[in-house]
């Protein structure tokens, strides 16, 4: 295994409040490696952007890592003063956020966005940055780039808007790229489009890339692997093809079942009944207890750590092997 | 074939998007229109369920908000059950309680200063269910109302409750219930589950599955998710800026898509079971709807887009048992 470029260890982020701290990640480890494309999934407060924003330190006051650490490259990233993660995020680390409106600036032309950006990390002239910019835009594929250039965000649709917030994203050439929902507040064709072209760039800039979604189709299509997140917590990780074939956790089982598939007939669709527990009622052992159709004694008592399952990892008494007789 | 239920003939309808009177003298800008839907036609049988995909801007939600009656249509005709529904004016209470609508946000759909039980009695007290004033009247709503909630899997107690403290799931449910309150047999469902997680999604979809065979509802689905209305769906209408372009049972538009659009939206769908698959995404996004393409109007993004295709409107034809809109399937090109 080559030595990841992105190492997250026992990732814990908080938000205190009047009332307590709310524990929003808890105990969150994972790595990526160069070049590699790891999907986030998971539904909505699962903590999958939040552990987004705290990898490009962007997390929203009073939220902040109250435990683990962040390495990118080697070097701790997690505890960098303000100016120093400033200087790396766009650099080292691109964002992409799911709505392409509010990512840009809308008092300002593309190309004023884009030149600022490239010349904030890169060594250019004017022209150059120009330049740099128009092939970006090209890249991205967005006709008549120069003519776009001088535009203003709302001049652009949706797609396209999409689109130059990628050409941002890249503008740095960033090693890796942390991508939030990019396509979800697009339709299905131009998500298409968007999906392969950004499969395309991070293969063509050596980019890894950090694709948070709720998509399974999404993972499905364009990841290496995938951790599946339920309340904070990771509770599968492993190559995309294991997880979404053979889930190891009851969750993942049930989100699967869940989706409705193209190409296949069902009756009824597998139902998870309930919901995911608020932060500040996160029940004892297993998150996942009180909606599991498998659980058993140890689940309610002790909280499972990710161990090996199958092809895959999953936290899950079920796979423990001390356990595995009792179940 | 069942008794068609709704039966919807050349329906229209155009929004007048022109800048004001003053802007239109001192500037000497044009009248502006959108055709959000034009000319569309089809029928939905007792019990079934057609489902509407498109892209936003396609024109499904208009349809919605036309059958029900949101908007007047602009030209043709809703005849619902053998009754002409779309005269001017308002329609007649015993229509309006036979057709009722889910809507999409399940957030902004429900009044946050009412509690459950009042949301859910509204169309009650609206159609005259409380007859027998006083505290019979009270006491039937409330059983009622009741009823309603356990029917879509709530219980009694959360009548009295708010809508901020149900998840989106749960609000979806609501919104459900009161939609079934006055015993409707038409069911409009504006993009019921878009806005929910996939797991609630499934546990709503499977709600509105059984009250159906419950309850004999015909259901309008309204989706953008084509996975979703291969789940729900017996027929399924293809939109593309306002007109439909394709219009087949579900088995035969899946199994073997016409249209090009069709063809590039079920392309399009991320599946995950083709993980690694590698598609070749079609070009281009919908046009501006203010200024349509001439001919067809899918004629710019279309691999076999040909000189008719850019000048003359293609017709929905009945063409080996589906009905499409293209030159090129009518020609036998493709």
């Amino acid at each position: 295994m080559p030595t990841p470029l992105l190492e997250v260890t026992n990732l814990r982020v908080e938000f205190p409040g009047r009332r307590g701290t709310l524990v929003a990640l808890d105990d969150v480890s994972f790595s990526i490696a160069p070049g590699e494309i790891l999907g986030v999934v998971g539904e909505s407060g699962a903590g999958k952007s939040l552990t987004g924003a705290a990898i490009i330190g962007l997390l929203d006051p009073p939220g902040r890592i109250g435990g683990g650490e962040i390495h990118f490259d080697g070097r701790r990233i997690d505890n960098l003063p303000y100016d120093d993660m400033r200087k790396m995020r766009g650099r080292s680390i691109g964002a992409i956020f799911q709505d392409p409106l509010t990512s840009l600036d809308p008092l300002y032309t593309i190309g004023q966005q884009l030149i600022e950006t490239i010349q904030t990390h890169l060594p250019l002239g004017a022209a150059d940055a120009r330049r740099r910019a128009i092939r970006l835009l090209q890249e991205t594929g967005i006709p008549a780039a120069e003519e776009r250039l001088d535009q203003y965000p709302h001049q652009f649709s949706g797609g396209m808007r999409q689109r130059v917030v990628i050409a941002l994203a890249l503008a740095g050439e960033p090693r890796l790229i942390v991508a939030d929902e990019p396509t979800t507040a697009l339709d299905v064709s131009i998500q298409a489009q968007i999906i392969s072209l950004l499969k395309r760039l991070c293969k063509e800039h050596g980019a890894a890339v950090m694709l948070v979604t709720h998509d399974m189709g999404v993972i499905a299509e364009t990841c290496d692997r995938v951790a599946v997140m339920y309340a904070g917590r990771i509770v599968e990780m492993g190559p995309v093809e294991a997880v979404i074939h053979s889930p190891a956790h009851p969750y993942t089982v049930g989100l699967m079942g869940s989706i409705p598939a193209m190409d296949e007939e069902r009756e009824r669709l597998l139902q998870i009944d309930g919901a995911m527990p608020r932060l500040n009622a996160i029940p004892a052992g297993c998150a996942f207890n009180p909606r599991c159709p498998r659980a058993f004694a140890p689940c309610r008592i002790e909280r499972p750590d990710l161990m090996a399952a199958g092809s895959t990892r999953a936290a899950c008494w079920l796979h423990a092997p001390t356990w595995q007789a009792a179940a | 074939m069942s008794t068609a239920l709704l039966q919807v003939e050349g329906l229209a309808k155009t929004f007048d998007v022109s800048p004001p009177w003053l802007n239109r003298v001192a500037e000497r800008k044009p009248r502006q229109f959108v055709h959000a839907v034009d000319d569309v036609a089809f029928t939905i049988g007792r019990g079934r369920t057609l489902a509407l995909v498109g892209e936003s801007g396609c024109g499904k939600s208009t349809v919605a908000r036309l059958l029900v009656g949101l908007y007047a249509p602009t030209r043709g005709s809703v005849v619902f059950d053998g009754v002409v529904a779309s005269a001017g004016g308002q329609r007649p209470a015993s229509i309006r309680r036979r057709m009722q609508m889910i809507f999409q946000d399940p957030y902004a759909s429900l009044n946050p200063r009412w509690m459950v039980k009042d949301i859910v009695a509204e169309p009650l007290r609206e159609h005259g269910f409380a007859a027998g004033e006083g505290r019979a009247g009270k006491q039937r709503i409330a059983d009622r109302v009741g009823e309603l909630l356990v029917s879509v899997g709530l219980t009694g107690a959360d009548a009295e409750k708010f809508p901020h403290q149900f998840s989106g799931g749960q609000r979806q449910r609501v919104s459900i219930a009161r939609a079934l309150a006055t015993q409707p047999e038409f069911l409009v469902c504006d993009e019921p589950t878009s806005a929910l997680d996939v797991s609630v999604q499934a546990q709503v979809l499977n709600i509105m599955k059984d009250l159906q065979a419950r309850h004999g509802l015909t259901y309008l689905f309204i989706s953008h998710n084509l996975a979703v209305v291969r789940h729900v769906s017996d027929e399924v209408g293809v939109m593309y800026l306002g007109r439909i372009v394709e219009l087949a049972d579900k088995a035969l538009l899946f199994a073997r898509p016409r249209h090009p659009y069709t063809r590039m939206l079920l392309d399009a769908i991320p599946d995950i079971h083709m993980s690694g698959r590698s598609r070749t995404p079609v070009q281009g996004e919908v046009p501006n709807p203010l200024n349509p393409p001439t001919g067809c109007t899918f004629n710019p993004r279309c691999p076999h887009a040909n000189e008719r295709c850019r000048s003359e409107r293609p017709k929905l034809l009945d063409i080996d048992g589906v009905r499409v809109a293209c030159h090129a399937v009518e020609e036998r090109r493709i």
